[in-house]
């Protein structure tokens, strides 16, 4: 046996902290082609097609208005309610579907995955890019009411001078949100029980992560440990300041909301990795 | 030859182990145990039960080895026959080899890229038209994109869907389907193809096409391919060397040729089905069949064979009265699976009379020229001293499975369509009439 430089090795044990980048690079046209397969197949054969996707935040937030602005008579500052609703449901869509969708990704993809061999972390990754394009389209929405509240009201909305900071934030998001469902797509392949926790889990969240209701509000009622420790709450607000230049961030939020993000996704895609070796066979 | 030490992929040790019964009740206690047992840094308390993979009968343990301490080799360029029944673990091999699951214990080590084509079309979109698909399925095979446009040409071609290549494949036919996602596959360019049954779909013509672009692979391009099959006839024509797995462990290597027949001889099903306990026989029963065998060339008794091979049907009998055999006349009728007549052998218009039978009678064939497909059997005796008279006859007595050969000696398996082979030859005319 003189020849044992072998290029592969295929064994039980799995080196925890191997994410095999150099694969994942190897298979990135794999990725902007599941991408394209999202998109392009998502709304075939219906009518209205993409507008599919500004309508759902859009009457969401019209809903949101006129219960909790209207009825409830929650108060969002200077900016009219209905951006406000606008900003914070868009940047919470896009959490969400990267969330509920890559939480999916071992229990969706089993056929193909029992089958073929590629990086499995890929499909949450194309995942996550294929929301992105989703969200480019419904910022052109609250774009379009921006400048409608701009120049045809009397509202004064304008931008903080941070803006160029946005695509970074979106970073973030997409980081918590990927790390977050590779974590629970990793469990979901023993213990079903998550899957029915993620879909109303994620609707509970929405509410202590400062989407409709401001940060000064929980303030006001000494109840801000609620929304405290949730870095989605950060993001939120922190998206509403940028876009809006409404609330109030402070450099603990930044902290946080950044340093939990990155260990989101650095333990997601270690026990991701984990999971993919043998998911196949308790799923 | 320097091909002789070019080892391109070594299993060694493997083995994996499945839990039986449903994942749920006991799921988390084993779970904890075995966190338990290592931080303590205990081996895993689990993998030390677990009996060998028997389907039929019921073990005690809730652990079984889909696969027990595997080793074997492979040369570059050589194709690998991976044979066995259903459940002997084939399945599981190569999903360890195509990195679908993880083995339990031990490793696979090679040079090169794995490519498997375990079943094809996986990954297909319905609402995307071929084109699209084929960029598709070959990105998750491992292709990047400027390696799929260099070869699309070629890939449409070969899978003969031109017309239809940018209609949606949800309105393709299965076997176009099967086609096209064959196509892609077969143009990859791994060092290492794994193949798993595929050419058991599409239209016989599609299959030959198949086979012969995997001869292609082998021979020209020198690659290494692993090719699970049942079908006998084709792991001896496009394999070089053979490996048999029964119940998750390697029970023969060798030539594929060497461990096809093997795997025939070891799978001489013990088919001591008594018939005299059958009671849907009719005849007067002087005489009476209590056993049918099917012996090879060595004598063994076989319940499956290659087409084309020497075969001895035994007829067993049991004598209940004095009777004279020389009037006795045998019959045999070979039947397919649909009840269908293929032949039959009657003794007196074979020209033979018994003098003495010693509790069985032979009907041999130095060539059984049955097509590939599965057959049983009728048998009957009668006797004709003045008139001809039923003494016994039994129905759908053995049943046995011909593999398809190639009788011609062309290098061209014969289609398996249950039916006789009879001999013929085409003439090359001399000169244009």
């Amino acid at each position: 046996m003189e020849k044992e430089n072998w290029l592969f090795n295929i064994s039980p044990k799995n080196n925890t902290f191997n994410l095999n980048l150099k694969e994942v690079w190897q298979y990135r046209d794999l990725l902007f082609l599941f991408v394209k397969r999202d998109v392009v197949t998502l709304y075939k054969q219906t009518i209205l097609g993409p507008l599919w996707y500004l309508i759902q935040p859009l009457f969401t937030s019209v809903i949101f208005t006129l219960v909790f602005n209207n009825v409830a008579g929650i108060q969002t500052g200077e900016i009219p309610p209905f951006l406000f609703n606008l900003a914070g449901i868009t940047t919470w869509n896009y959490f969400k579907e990267c969330l509920i969708a890559t939480s999916d990704t071992f229990k969706k993809n089993e056929q193909i995955f029992g089958k073929v061999y590629f990086p499995r972390i890929i499909m949450p990754m194309s995942i996550v890019v294929s929301n992105l394009l989703k969200f480019g389209i419904q910022l052109l929405i609250l774009l379009g009411f921006y400048l409608y509240y701009a120049f045809y009201t009397t509202t004064v909305v304008r931008p903080n001078q941070l803006l160029f900071l946005f695509p970074v934030l979106i970073l973030i998001m997409g980081m918590l949100g990927l790390g977050l469902g590779m974590i629970i797509s990793s469990m979901v392949t023993k213990y079903r029980d998550l899957t029915f926790l993620v879909s109303f889990g994620t609707q509970l969240l929405m509410y202590i992560s400062l989407v409709v209701i401001p940060f000064s509000l929980f303030q006001e009622k000494g109840v801000e440990w609620l929304v405290m420790y949730n870095p989605m709450g950060y993001i939120i607000e922190m998206a509403r300041f940028l876009l809006l230049n409404e609330g109030n961030i402070s450099q603990f939020g930044i902290a946080y909301t950044f340093i939990s993000s990155v260990m989101c996704l650095f333990f997601g895609t270690v026990i991701f990795n984990k999971t993919e070796k043998t998911f196949i066979d308790t799923i | 030859m320097m091909e002789q030490q070019d080892v391109i992929l070594k299993v060694e040790n493997l083995s994996k182990q499945y839990r039986l019964g449903s994942v749920g009740t006991g799921t988390i206690s084993h779970d904890l145990n075995r966190f338990f047992a290592k931080i303590s840094g205990k081996e895993d308390p689990y993998l030390k039960i677990g009996a060998s993979n028997d389907c039929s009968t019921k073990g005690a343990s809730q652990y079984v080895w889909a696969l027990k301490d595997i080793n074997f080799e492979v040369k570059k360029g050589e194709v690998l026959g991976i044979i066995g029944k259903n459940g002997a673990g084939k399945s599981t091999l190569l999903k360890i080899l195509s990195k679908v699951t993880g083995p339990t214990t031990g490793s696979v080590k090679f040079n090169g890229r794995i490519a498997s084509l375990l079943e094809v079309g996986t990954g297909f979109h319905p609402e995307m038209t071929g084109k699209e698909n084929i960029f598709l399925n070959g990105a998750i095979l491992g292709m990047t994109k400027k390696e799929i446009s260099r070869k699309l040409g070629e890939i449409i071609n070969f899978s003969g869907c031109e017309r239809y290549i940018d209609t949606p494949v949800k309105r393709y036919s299965s076997g176009m389907k099967v086609r096209l996602a064959f196509a892609v596959a077969a143009f990859l360019e791994p060092d290492i193809l794994i193949v798993d049954e595929v050419l058991a779909v599409g239209d016989a013509e599609f299959q030959k096409k198949a086979i012969g672009k995997m001869q292609d692979i082998s021979s020209q391009v020198g690659r290494t391919v692993l090719f699970v099959s049942h079908d006998m006839a084709a792991v001896q024509s496009l394999c070089t060397q053979g490996v048999l797995l029964e119940n998750g462990e390697i029970i023969f290597s060798g030539t594929s040729q060497d461990t096809v027949h093997f795997y025939l001889n070891a799978e001489r099903k013990k088919v001591t089905q008594n018939l005299l306990k059958r009671t849907d026989r009719r005849g007067s029963g002087e005489v009476r069949f209590s056993k049918v065998e099917m012996l090879n060339e060595f004598g063994n008794s076989v319940s499956e064979v290659i087409s084309g091979a020497y075969i001895k049907f035994r007829l067993h009998l049991v004598f209940y009265k004095t009777i004279n055999v020389k009037d006795l006349i045998f019959g045999l009728v070979i039947y397919d699976m649909n009840e269908v007549k293929i032949g039959d052998f009657y003794s007196d218009e074979m020209g033979i009379k018994f003098d003495k039978i010693k509790g069985y009678v032979d009907l041999e064939f130095p060539e059984l020229l049955l097509r590939g497909g599965e057959y049983s059997l009728v048998i009957v005796v009668q006797t004709n001293i003045f008139n001809v008279q039923l003494i016994d006859l039994v129905k759908g007595v053995f049943n046995f499975k011909v593999f398809p050969g190639d009788y011609w000696k062309s290098g061209k398996i014969n289609r398996a369509t249950n039916i006789a082979l009879i001999f013929g030859k085409y003439i090359n005319s001399e000169k244009p009439l």
